[in-house]
């Protein structure tokens, strides 16, 4: 095998805060031609910094300081634009993590498909559109002939990503670079375009970098893993090497995440009924109903874990839950009482009862207000503490989320992510709910951040017997914290038991989906699944489409 | 908070410093122009259209005798007289500059204040209530954005009569319906968020909602867009008075000072270009530091 790209002693500084700061200091890359290299981290570990700057490319605000980037005979940190731009796009191509981002919703696919090899000048407009088809046609997207002519928002996220691949190898490019491509889809969603990429480059023969921050992605993919963490190397070596043996404690720590929260401990107040939804059908405004006739019942100091694609209804069964999405039949009753369904005519209690806590503690968080103002407004507004007693309540609520009272005069900006959500959770802990909605709380964070945010949800319950409403389409975090699981699917409840008893064969058709597509730390998994009932269907494509026809 | 604007001005570029330099000289102005201003507002001092220091004799008589022109400056005239010459009365035109700065500021000042008032609460509140009220507001705003505001003005403050109480209230409700346009449209990208759901959730008044919420984070833009409407009602209230429905005399003011010196222009005398370079001095300096804010508050940033 040749060598295809080194980079040698990688030094990239950021300006943030007024001065310029390492984000990579001094990494050592190689991939040869035809290999796969998983880059693996936390976010700002600078995985997508090394990836970009393959193509001697840094976002604004960076800039490369040392080191090389040697591309076949090119040195990329010396070229000049001409020559960057011709290998940009045509050896080197990107497929970023947001599909829908990245294409002009303004063209139809195969045009900005066509658009890079035609101008590069390697094929004719006709060649580069027969060509696109073919690479439709391998990789199995519905209708290859004519759905280049569809326009991006007329095809499925997972569709649109498997576009995005095919249109990264419209000049049969010698790397590739996939940042994060399957992070924004649904699990099922995932395994098609997961398959699709694997063959593209196995087919192609293309060299690959592949930037995740799910180790089990990466060892379906990847011939060798790299570890990253604060812009430097932790560890280095072929896939099934690393993850049979891991030597660092980090990369250990990142393999071992998927195996749970904390213990659960009995509430004494356990069994007594909170929250019964009966027959809710509720729609947006005129439009098709987003919910029908859902049923759940959540008793207290138990967890019930809401699991479904994006577009199931979770959220929207949420909304209902808060009142800000009224039903249009059903009623929902609240440890015996009937539930009004607006919001604003709920008393102030019941609101005090019910909280909620959301996906992105980012936006979640009043940017201008201090964390000491956003724990001890509830505090104020329900019970009407205020003075000493009030910021005696705030420390306490500190205490509980494992934070120090340093945190009190800093702004949300001045946190971090795992720090904000832990914030977030104070702040619904403040009004002393009985039950609180976790919508997605654990699918911005990273791994390890997201496992410690489940172990103190998990304590906190045990300590107050406070219920969960636990929203993810994640099911490792499903399998660690959930009494009962709720799966929804296009606004019905398909399936619901206790966590034993959906978990356990025989499953409902769609959770077996849903079980199915959980990727294994295995490199194997993917490869065996495909070659199962459940996996040729997953392959397919969008599960849920299929299921729901299948229903009707 | 003041070491932290001088700090932040050190940083700005070169037209921001343009214009914090302007706005100061006018903020001095503003502040001290009875101690600074060598006459009483309304005094007459001379003759009509008197020329002030640049009156130099600068015939061929008057060169051969004392050397260049420059050097002539008239001293006489300096001392303890008109710097800037008198106007078409024969008052000092310097003190009516400076007694002019602080009448047509203030009175701008407290019209684009009043403006903010009304658009922003009238913006928040649609942006935070939505359905009837939102459309209502709206509505009457568009009705209301639909005449030419000059016009409209006109009309008003001649039926109404042109004291400054109905000055004041008839621009700043006009220039109120663009206030409500920028926020509304700010607020409902706040509004959308979901720390303000938190609060809504948490069954907070629509005052908390408002002021408490959505206020802090619609500041950068609100802020720049004070800077560049302060400039609107400055011009507008210069027109006005222009066309003599402004403030009315002997107050000073620099837009009807314009009108009244604007014949002086025939005979060659400049007495209407300094404040007509005055208006233009302050529209262009409020505007490099409301650029430079908007810039600021957008997130653009020009070090690269």
């Amino acid at each position: 095998m040749t060598r295809l790209l080194t980079m040698k002693n990688l030094v990239i500084e950021g300006f943030q805060k007024e001065t310029w700061s390492q984000i990579v200091s001094g990494v050592d890359l190689h991939v040869d031609r035809g290999e796969v290299m998983g880059l693996i981290g936390e976010s700002g570990a600078g995985k997508s910094t090394i990836g970009i700057a393959s193509m001697g490319f840094c976002r604004p605000g960076c800039r490369i300081v040392n080191g090389s980037i040697q591309f076949g005979d090119t040195e990329m940190t010396m070229a000049s634009d001409a020559v960057l731009r011709r290998i940009r796009g045509v050896r080197i191509s990107y497929v970023a993590q947001s599909a829908a981002a990245s294409f002009d919703p303004a063209h139809r696919l195969i045009r900005q498909h066509a658009e890079a090899p035609v101008r590069h000048g390697i094929m004719s407009h006709t060649e580069a559109e027969l060509h696109a088809r073919e690479l439709y046609r391998r990789f199995d997207l519905p209708d290859p002939d004519t759905i280049g002519n569809r326009f991006p928002h007329q095809v499925s996220g997972g569709q649109l990503q498997r576009a995005m691949v095919a249109m990264a190898m419209a000049c049969k490019p010698d790397l590739i670079v996939f940042d994060e491509p399957t992070t924004a889809l649904d699990v099922t969603t995932q395994i098609e375009v997961l398959a699709t990429i694997k063959e593209a480059i196995r087919d192609l023969n293309s060299a690959a970098i592949y930037i995740t921050h799910d180790l089990a992605v990466v060892a379906q993919v990847a011939d060798r893993i790299m570890v990253l963490r604060h812009g430097k190397v932790v560890e280095e070596g072929p896939s099934r090497a690393l993850l049979a043996s891991p030597k660092e404690d980090y990369t250990r720590a990142l393999l071992s995440v998927r195996k749970g929260g904390g213990t659960k401990i009995p509430h004494r107040h356990e069994g007594e009924p909170l929250l019964d939804i009966e027959g809710v059908t509720a729609a947006y405004g005129g439009g098709p109903p987003v919910l029908q006739d859902v049923n759940l019942r959540l008793t207290r100091g138990k967890t019930v874990a809401l699991v479904g694609e994006s577009g199931s209804g979770k959220s929207s069964l949420a909304r209902v839950i808060t009142g800000l999405l009224p039903p249009a039949r059903g009623s929902i009753a609240f440890d015996g009482a009937e539930l009004p369904a607006k919001l604003g005519d709920r008393q102030k209690e019941t609101l005090r009862r019910i909280q909620m806590i959301y996906q992105m503690p980012d936006v979640a968080l009043n940017p201008r207000q201090k964390v000491h103002e956003i724990l001890g407004r509830p505090v104020e507004f329900y019970f009407g503490t205020r003075g000493t007693e009030k910021r005696r309540r705030v420390a306490e609520l500190l205490e509980q989320i494992e934070l120090s009272d340093h945190y009190l005069t800093r702004f949300p900006s001045e946190l971090s992510g795992g720090e904000k959500q832990r914030v977030c959770i104070a702040r619904a802990l403040a009004t002393k709910p009985d039950l609180i909605i976790c919508d997605e709380v654990t699918s911005a964070l990273d791994q390890l951040v997201a496992k410690e945010i489940l172990k103190l949800l998990q304590r906190l319950q045990n300590e107050l017997g406070v219920s969960y409403l636990f929203i993810t389409h994640d099911l490792a975090t499903v399998k660690a914290i959930a009494d009962e699981i709720v799966v929804m699917l296009q606004g019905k409840v398909v399936e619901h038991g206790t966590r034993e008893e959906v978990l356990t064969p025989p499953h409902h058709e769609y959770t077996e989906l849903l079980l199915a597509s959980v990727p294994e730390m295995d490199p194997d998994w993917l490869d065996n699944l495909l070659k199962t009932r459940v996996g040729a269907k997953l392959r397919e494509g969008p599960a849920s489409e299929r299921l729901s026809r299948i229903e009707r | 908070m003041l070491s932290s604007l001088l700090r932040q001005i050190r940083k700005a570029p070169w037209s921001a410093r343009l214009g914090f330099l302007i706005i100061a000289i006018n903020l001095l102005a503003f502040a001290f122009a009875p101690q600074l201003a060598p006459f009483e507002e309304t005094e007459i001092i001379g003759g009509v259209w008197e020329p002030g220091f640049w009156a130099a004799d600068c015939s061929e008589e008057a060169l051969s005798l004392r050397g260049p022109c420059w050097s002539q400056l008239n001293h006489s005239r300096v001392d303890g007289k008109a710097w800037l010459g008198t106007d078409h009365l024969g008052r000092d035109l310097l003190s009516r500059m400076l007694y002019g700065a602080r009448n047509s500021i203030s009175i701008a000042l407290i019209i684009t204040a009043l403006s903010f008032f009304i658009g922003m609460t009238l913006g928040f509140l649609a942006a935070t209530m939505h359905g009837w009220v939102d459309q209502l507001v709206s509505r009457t705003v568009d009705v209301m954005m639909a005449f030419p505001t000059l016009i409209f003005a006109l009309i008003v403050l001649s039926v109404a009569g042109t004291s400054t109480p109905v000055l004041i209230i008839v621009i700043a409700l006009l220039d109120s319906t663009r206030v409500f346009r920028l926020s509304r449209a700010v607020a409902l990208d706040i509004e959308a968020t979901e720390y303000v759901e938190v609060a809504r959730l948490r069954g907070e008044r629509l005052s908390w909602l408002m002021w408490r919420e959505i206020l802090p984070n619609t500041l950068p833009p609100l802020i720049a867009e004070f800077g560049l409407r302060f400039c609107f009602v400055f011009l507008f209230i210069s027109a006005l008075s222009f066309l003599g429905l402004g403030l009315q005399p002997p107050t000073a003011d620099w837009g009807s000072m314009v009108k009244e010196n604007a014949g002086a222009i025939t005979f060659g005398v400049y007495t209407a270009l300094v404040p007509a370079f005055a208006i233009a001095f302050v529209t262009i300096g409020v505007n490099m530091v409301a650029d430079w804010f908007l810039r600021k508050a957008a997130g653009l940033r020009d070090e690269y």
